[in-house]
């Protein structure tokens, strides 16, 4: 690459507090290495706010607790669903009344892939935000 | 102390992670093209297929035995490699990447805070938490031995036994470990050392440790040889090396799809790798002063080995132009074109490189490959294919005839998403 900048006009008082923009990574992926952005389908978690289309950053580093949203395998499919330990079971609960709670009774058969801890929700339709240009770097 | 960390099975393991549909069956991956084994599951390896087969050949069976094959996903394989290699970075104090799938991990004076097996086993289970990515730690005084002791633990995670880790850290262990390793096995004895081992009796690692230095020094390659005893004897002959390679070339090279014989049809594959390598070299920062295009045809269908042909060129500038670099590259496919041939690869070379900007001679004539607009361009180029996929915007010369694909374009019938690398192709989960 050729940066043949011949500026010749007074300096920018600014250029010496350029910085880097805020980085949305660094919000969604706080281990890099063990997380995973997923596209929601479906509408099972509407009550969550989840909602189809919406992006999700799935941390797999953290240990699943009673009342996290995760990312759970049922029947060779991974589903997003609220964990619900319970005394002799534990439930994938849908946050949408249509949908009825996946229970498992043997914990052997519930693979937790991660969970999801930020969903990103567009509030205007994709074709008003308009086309993305990428900022030249 | 070296550790040796290699992933599990690795591209099949890469696959499962988001297709868990794949768990407990039978997987291959296949080679470009679709055309050879080049990574097998567990379950794979257990029904005898063979690294390297032809997938045509057991298709068939394989299949019929509920196997699944998977055309290689190279994206989705770097992208899982970088999230292991940089998780190792923070629990060692220096890692060598090794290969894509393998890091050595330099250890040195942790065995006075740390049980190195207990260590091992929770990195061993940090991997699989945090990627998905199943992996076997070796631990052990030697490189050499880290690669034994590695092995082993594998084979013995693999048969259901052993925590998929091994520490080698006296000498009953390491005697033991070496005498379970056949000889071939050991990292850096080569396929014509093994022969010349069998002719002598050698079959074990453990009996390999026992020759005599001499015989090693004038059988075994010299110096090399004598160091892979020492370090097979525990005494480290070389360290952990954290500095990665300076790239000294960038090789696009492929076969095509089908045989080609028209002109136009590999001129665009010849394009197409000229503009992969341009954007290799912006991303690193450096431009190409050679610039080389390979050939290979086959002139009789069914004949290899196929004859190859290559034009270099010396380019006036040092460039990472993707324009110029294609131009030039038309330019060597001219020279080097014989009509009537029958093509089944070509490939794009650079070489000279150096880093951009710096020490770069321009041209007398002001060249417009130089200016600063053209760089502003092959950065919008590089944000729009970044932003939308490899070849989302191109040269002409790389677009295929209107109404076909790419006839030069690779045949992967059954590649999954990228999953992680691209919007496109995000990874999708039910709700």
């Amino acid at each position: 690459m050729m940066n043949l900048l011949l500026s010749c006009g007074f300096p920018s008082p600014a250029a010496d507090y350029e910085s880097e923009l805020v980085d949305l990574n660094r919000l969604m992926l706080r281990h890099p290495d063990a997380s995973f952005l997923a596209r929601a389908h479906g509408e099972s978690m509407r009550g969550a706010g989840i909602h189809d289309g919406d992006v999700l950053a799935v941390d797999r580093s953290m240990l699943a607790q009673d009342g996290d949203i995760v990312v759970a395998c049922v029947e060779g499919e991974y589903t997003v669903k609220r964990l619900s330990k319970r005394v002799d079971s534990v439930a994938l609960v849908a946050e949408n009344p249509a949908y009825p709670p996946i229970v498992v009774r043997n914990a052997d058969n519930l693979r937790i892939f991660g969970v999801v801890v930020l969903v990103l929700h567009p509030l205007v339709t994709e074709g008003r935000r308009g086309l993305s240009y990428v900022r030249p770097q | 102390m070296f550790g040796l960390v290699d992933c599990n099975n690795f591209y099949a393991s890469c696959e499962r992670v988001f297709r868990p549909e794949l768990e407990g069956r039978p997987v291959v991956v296949l080679s470009n093209n679709d055309g050879c084994v080049v990574a097998r599951s567990q379950e794979a390896k257990a029904l005898g297929l063979k690294m390297g087969v032809p997938y045509f050949q057991v298709k068939a069976e394989f299949e019929q035995r509920g196997g699944v094959a998977c055309s290689s996903n190279y994206e989705l394989y770097g992208d899982m490699s970088r999230r292991v290699m940089w998780y190792l970075q923070q629990r060692a104090p220096a890692v060598e990447i090794y290969s894509v799938d393998e890091a050595f991990l330099d250890l040195h004076g942790m065995q006075q805070h740390f049980d190195l097996a207990g260590w091992a086993g929770d990195v061993r289970g940090a991997v699989r938490q945090r990627t998905g990515i199943p992996v076997c730690v070796g631990v052990a005084p030697t490189k050499t031995l880290a690669k034994v002791a590695n092995r082993l633990a594998k084979k013995d995670a693999l048969a259901g036994m052993g925590a998929g880790v091994l520490v080698l850290d006296d000498e009953a262990q390491r005697r033991e470990a070496l005498s379970r390793v056949p000889v071939q096995d050991v990292w850096g004895v080569g396929h014509k050392n093994a022969g010349k081992l069998y002719a002598v009796g050698v079959r074990t690692a453990a009996q390999l440790a026992g020759v005599g230095d001499a015989w090693a020094r004038k059988n075994l390659g010299g110096v090399v040889g004598a160091r892979l005893l020492h370090e097979l004897r525990g005494f480290s002959c070389s360290g952990v090396v954290v500095e990665p390679d300076v790239r000294k070339s960038v090789c696009k090279s492929r076969s095509f799809g089908q045989v080609l014989s028209e002109m136009e049809q590999v001129a665009g594959a010849v394009a197409t790798h000229a503009a992969r390598a341009g954007e290799i070299l912006r991303h690193d920062g450096l431009a190409a002063r050679l610039l080389t295009v390979t050939v290979e045809t086959s002139r009789f269908a069914n004949m290899p080995p196929p004859y190859s042909s290559s034009a270099q060129l010396t380019l006036p500038v040092a460039t990472d132009d993707t324009l110029t670099l294609t131009k030039w590259a038309q330019r060597g496919l001219e020279r080097i074109w014989r009509p009537g041939l029958r093509y089944v690869k070509a490939g794009v070379v650079l070489d000279g490189l150096e880093r951009a900007g710096v020490n770069q001679q321009a041209s007398l004539f002001g060249d417009v490959a130089t200016s600063p607009a053209r760089a502003k361009l092959m950065r919008a180029l590089d944000a729009l294919n970044g932003r939308f996929g490899t070849g989302a915007v191109k040269v002409a010369a790389a677009v295929p005839a209107p109404g076909t694909r790419e006839p030069w374009g690779m045949r992967r019938n059954a590649k999954s998403p990228a999953f992680t690398t691209k919007w496109g192709e995000l990874w999708q989960v039910k709700c």
